[in-house]
């Protein structure tokens, strides 16, 4: 097991990461920019590191400062979070070669799954069934542009090779619209992800997003720990999940689960990981592959009992998955809320200084959370302050338990999408469940109109 | 924690000239003042194991009086050497003048020694941080005044 490992995160993650580490008796390196000098893991930690300026691509994207920082204080592994270099191929490369051992996939297989046009392709050779759109990148020939949009039937999206999580990508209803759309998020894609390649799916009209946890030890061994429904986002990204998918048959539940775990025979996957889909029509379709922690693992948490950043860091030490998949048991159902640091109708980011922080608690209550009273949230960075998660034997009480705690919160100094939240617990839609991906946009629309 | 061991730390601060020394190991936790007595405690491990940084003099009542100048801090994380190899001569010493742009120290990271510069002229008034000590981004390392 290791003796010391470096967390290069910041926020709520890293202080998951961090009570992982100190349950298993490994000691903690936390580095941080200036801006979070004061944050609570930093002081919880054994160690800290100051590794530079607030601005991300001087700090926690900051290769060399991070691996320094290891070096330094004699890590012997190094645990990305989620987001910044997370699946940065390179980054998981370089701490390898540098003789420390990243907690996380191979470099070859982020490298492979961060590229989504290739992600696809392995997936279908692997057996899962993906969207339906062009094979390969978009052709630069505006002919077999329009030619493939017209078989795959409109409308469809466009989508970078080199993004994913939601971003670098653009719905197109009208042939009128296509190639202008192809070119705009072709830019995009460049300025953004560096990689100009882009690819074409079919736009489902309403699925649901439903994804598969899975987790993979070094020696082969595989299993999955269930499905999440992420359907309540905002702009592609997540605001509400919950652990298992609504109205799912048990049988449709383990298939997809086999699937996935066939396919990480087949890439050779090792650690942590989750398959995305859309549902539709009672069909998964493969959109992409997060070869890493997310941040909804809480809740698949509370429905199995197991600690996934534990078996996670367990795993990558050499250890033997301690799990098989039959003592993987989903009972109850848990929901979780993303608490953000903003404005909870306009979205606009609400940063400073937190005058009042009060957290509920009780029976199936979770926090997690790095803020405190007092703990200024910064501007350079997202705005996730905090996770709420209500566990229930049923999702009714899960959902009953989470109106209670959101009650019991109290944010003052910022703004934050709590009153969303409470809002969302009374949606009849939400309380039938299976609301698909637009569901929450469109409810937002409506309300905007409603009080023009 | 064994007096051997202790006489050894206290030599350590005595002959470093750092201001304060705190180390933990397992259990235990022994801080040196210098100027006041060692005490050791038997605590939960708690606080950095890497020394605090040597803050702007001034801060400690045994320390001389703050020498006048800027300080200059370390651009990147690494270790802190002030010569260009073991053995050889420091690049400056206290009292010593720099112009703008002369190497004063060298900081290793990832097994790349990168020098580093005196961000103005100046005289040497301090020189912070000792041979291989591990620096952090901001880390005061000298004053030049």
């Amino acid at each position: 097991m290791f003796d010391k490992i470096l967390i290069a995160n910041r926020g709520e993650i890293a202080l998951r990461v961090q009570r992982a580490c100190r349950e298993l008796g490994i000691k903690t390196v936390a580095v941080h920019s200036e801006a979070d000098a004061d944050a609570k893991y930093v002081k919880l930690a054994d160690e800290s590191v100051c590794i530079g300026p607030p601005p991300s691509a001087q700090s926690y994207l900051n290769i060399p400062a991070i691996i320094s920082a290891a070096e330094v204080t004699d890590a012997q592994a190094i645990h990305p979070g989620y987001g910044f270099l997370a699946e940065n191929a390179d980054f998981a490369e370089r701490v390898e070669t540098s003789g420390f051992t990243f907690i996380g996939p191979k470099a070859e297989t982020i490298r492979l799954m961060g590229d989504k046009v290739n992600a696809k392709a392995a997936m279908k050779k692997a057996g899962l069934q993906c969207v339906p759109g062009g094979d390969g990148p978009l052709p630069e020939v505006a002919e077999e542009t329009l030619k493939l949009a017209d078989d795959i039937g409109y409308p469809v999206i466009i989508k970078a090779a080199g993004g994913g999580g939601g971003r670098g990508m653009r719905v197109v209803h009208t042939e009128a619209a296509l190639l202008t759309a192809v070119q705009t998020t072709r830019s995009e894609a460049q300025a953004a992800f560096g990689d100009p390649t882009i690819y074409m799916e079919k736009y489902l009209e309403n699925p649901r997003h439903i994804e598969v946890q899975v987790l993979v030890d070094k020696f082969k061994h595989a299993i999955y720990l269930g499905d999440r429904d992420c359907s309540m986002q905002r702009r592609h990204q997540k605001i509400i999940e919950e652990a298992p998918a609504p109205h799912l048959p048990l049988r449709a539940r383990v298939r997809i689960g086999e699937r996935c775990v066939e396919a990480c025979h087949k890439i050779g996957y090792e650690g942590a990981g989750t398959f995305e889909f859309l549902y539709e029509n009672g069909e998964f379709y493969f959109i992409e592959m997060n070869t890493r922690l997310q941040v909804e693992h809480p809740v698949t948490e509370m429905v199995t009992g197991i600690d996934v950043v534990q078996l996670q860091i367990r795993t990558a030490a050499g250890e033997k998955m301690p799990i098989k998949q039959r003592d993987v048991v989903i009972r109850g159902h848990a929901i979780e809320c993303r608490i953000n640091a903003e404005d909870p109708l306009k979205f606009t980011p609400s940063p400073g200084r937190i005058t009042s922080w009060h957290m509920p608690g009780g029976p199936g209550v979770r926090v997690d959370s790095h803020a405190y009273n007092g703990y200024v949230v910064p501007s350079y960075y997202d705005s996730l302050v905090g996770k709420l998660i209500a566990y229930g034997d049923t999702r009714e009480q899960a959902i009953r338990r989470m109106s209670v705690a959101l009650s019991e919160a109290v944010v003052e100094g910022i703004q934050t999408n709590l009153p969303l939240h409470a809002e969302l617990m009374q949606d009849a839609a939400f309380l039938r469940g299976g609301t698909g991906i637009h569901y929450l946009e469109q409810k937002l629309a409506k309300f905007a109109k409603a009080t023009e | 924690m064994d007096l051997r061991k202790l006489k050894k730390l206290i030599d350590l601060v005595e002959e470093s000239g750092i201001a304060e020394l705190e180390i933990t190991e397992g259990e235990e936790k022994v801080r040196i003042n210098r100027g006041g007595p060692a005490t050791v405690t038997s605590t939960a491990p708690v606080v950095a194991a890497l020394p605090p940084p040597a803050v702007v003099p001034g801060s400690s009542a045994s320390e001389p009086a703050a020498p006048e100048g800027q300080v200059l801090k370390s651009p990147m994380v690494g270790t802190f050497y002030r010569a260009a190899s073991p053995g050889a001569k420091p690049f400056v010493e206290v009292g010593q003048t720099v112009s703008k742009g002369e190497t004063v120290c060298i900081i290793e990271a990832m097994k790349l020694l990168n020098e580093i510069e005196a961000d103005r002229a100046g005289t040497i008034k301090a020189v912070l941080v000792e041979n291989g000590q591990p620096v952090e981004y901001g880390h005061p390392l000298m004053i030049i005044g």
